[in-house]
């Protein structure tokens, strides 16, 4: 343990430290808790300058019914219907590229495994201009879909370096096991590895839907418009529309960044786990 | 006699595992990625006939476009200072690095900002430095400084975005250091306190040693990161002012889809010189996994 155990120290060092921690925690997230106050606050206080003092009144309900009632659930919904397909494709293949990179022996391998981490640090404008037309080719401009197969492609990248490095610290003596017994391979992979693969499953899970869910670049790229585009996006129309209504515009920052954080504080384990596999070896 | 699947399944199961991973990949990033280059050697509007104009996209890039080199500039200070997260991150790993009660609480709120989307941390900073309403300006209001328009400022705005990024980057690296230290070996640290090492000694030539993996993802999530800034600049300051905050990332866009019509080819050009920029990084990262991967063997 380092630094110094807290336990070992002075009964007034422990109580200045624990004094410390929550007036770190209310510096580290003053901006934010800055915009939670502002959407509480009526109208009148930012025309009359009260950004700071006693709100006049307590505005809560008000304001965020009128958020629950713009076009911000109906982005929300977006986010939704293109993070979840996304999550279940990228998974679905980096699942199964991950077994073979990991478990196979073949020429290339190494290669391969190299391009999908490799292609997942490219900066996406070098992919801006040909996936625009390619989306716009195959008439998927503007849907979900079209930015559901994006992302599936490129995450895969990500997710196979993922999975496959979790493969690999499998006992192998499973596969070879199961090979003697005269067990066909893709049942190997169905009944042996992939139950073993749960806690994978569920950390990348979680870390793509965050990934996605706060991604802009491409949804700004491949959507325009309320049929198609996610929150993220949507939240540019939605300050346009409440322009200068900072009461509105906070409380709607707030529910458009609600889920992911919800996901992360449900799920804190799983979400950690995957952010730092790799960070210790 | 067997099936020729049947004998030659463990050379094609892989093949056939792969396929529709190594399809989706080919087809939306590593094609897109040579479609890119060719581009880059045409004067295209994305809708009419493209024409073949060599390496003048990049000839005007280098030699006559002042944004272009702003972008690289700024590009150049993002990489520099968006490294702040790392030793920012490990300060606020080993402040955190206790157990006393509530401290997993803190430590999921301290993470909390990586969690949310950079459009949302770009607005909630937006407010924070509002010269008439944000907290920036009422805090150094009470020492007797500004008040200062940091976004509306050319000389600071680069700096107030990056000051956002960090924000959710430390958080970040924050996270890759707490899980390192809770790897690091006690016993190395109680044999190094008896021979009489504490404080940033320790930390020098025991603790960070032992935290390398942790480091260098974070160096890898870090630069990444940086070269990819693209929301929070479009979000805080859409470029400007007067362009001062324009990345390579985001004065391509602009180039490609602005409002003022739709210079693919040229966009394409930048595209391609960030590619490269970022592939010296990249080339250095698998150089260093691919040394792992030996050992490992």
């Amino acid at each position: 343990m380092f630094p110094k155990p807290i336990e070992k120290s002075t009964r007034a060092t422990q109580l200045t430290y624990q004094g410390l921690l929550p007036i770190a925690l209310l510096l580290w997230l003053a901006p934010l808790i800055a915009v939670a106050l502002f959407s509480i606050r009526p109208d009148v206080d930012f025309t009359t300058g009260n950004y700071w003092g006693w709100p006049s009144s307590w505005e809560f309900s008000s304001n965020y019914w009128q958020v629950v009632n713009s076009s911000m659930p109906r982005y929300i919904l977006n986010s939704f219907l293109i993070t979840v397909p996304t999550v279940i494709g990228a998974v679905a293949l980096s699942c199964m590229a991950g077994f073979a990179l990991g478990i196979y022996k073949f020429r290339g391998n190494l290669l391969l495994f190299f391009l999908f981490i490799a292609g997942n640090f490219v900066p996406f404008q070098i992919l801006m201009v040909p996936v625009r037309d390619l989306t716009l080719d195959l008439g998927l401009y503007n849907t979900k879909t079209g930015l559901v197969l994006f992302h599936i492609a490129f995450q895969t990248g990500f997710c196979t370096l993922f999975m496959r490095n979790f493969i690999r610290a499998l006992p192998f003596e499973l596969v070879e096991a199961a090979r003697v017994e005269g067990v066909a391979e893709w049942r190997i992979f169905w009944y042996v590895v992939l139950p073993l693969m749960k806690p994978a499953l569920a950390a990348l899970s979680v870390l793509i839907f965050t990934f996605i869910w706060n991604d802009y670049f491409w949804a700004v790229v491949l959507t325009q418009g309320e049929n198609a585009q996610p929150v993220t996006a949507g939240i540019t129309s939605f300050n346009a529309q409440f322009r200068a209504m900072y009461h509105l515009m906070s409380a709607g920052s707030l529910i458009a960044a609600l889920p992911p954080v919800a996901m992360f504080f449900l799920m804190q384990k799983h979400f950690i786990a995957g952010l730092t596999l790799g960070a210790v070896k | 006699m067997k099936s020729w699947y049947a004998r030659n399944q463990i050379a094609v199961t892989p093949w056939l595992f792969l396929l529709p991973a190594i399809a989706m990949f080919a087809l939306y990033v590593v094609y897109p990625i040579g479609q890119s280059f060719n581009i880059s050697l045409y004067k295209w509007d994305g809708l009419g006939e493209a024409e073949f104009i060599g390496m003048a996209n990049y000839e005007k890039l280098l030699t006559d476009d002042k944004a272009f080199n702003v972008s690289l500039l700024n590009n150049a200070k993002w990489l520099v200072f968006y490294l702040l997260a790392i030793p920012a991150g490990l300060f606020i790993a080993l402040f955190l690095n206790q157990t006393v009660w509530g401290i997993r609480l803190y430590k999921s709120l301290f993470f909390f900002p990586f969690v949310i989307s950079q459009i949302v941390v770009g607005l909630v900073f937006t407010w924070f430095y509002d010269p008439t309403f944000g907290l920036f300006n009422a805090m150094i209001g009470v020492v007797g400084l500004g008040p200062v328009n940091i976004l509306g400022d050319p000389t600071f705005a680069t700096y107030g975005i990056i000051a956002a990024g960090l924000w959710p980057q430390t958080a970040y690296c924050m996270i890759l250091y707490l899980t390192g230290l809770n790897a690091v070996d006690p016993e190395q640290i109680e044999a190094a306190r008896l021979d009489g090492a504490k404080g940033l000694k320790m930390l020098w030539f025991v603790i960070l040693p032992q935290l390398r993996p942790a480091t260098f993802i974070a160096f890898v999530v870090t630069i990444i990161g940086a070269l990819r800034s693209f929301d929070l600049i479009s979000i805080m300051t859409n470029g400007g002012p007067f362009g001062s905050t324009r990345v390579l990332s985001f004065y391509m866009f602009e180039k490609s889809l602005s409002e003022y019509g739709f210079r693919m080819g040229y966009g394409a050009a930048i595209a391609v010189i960030l590619f490269l920029i970022m592939l010296v990084f990249i080339a250095y990262f698998l150089w260093r996994m691919y040394q792992d991967e030996k050992e490992a063997r």
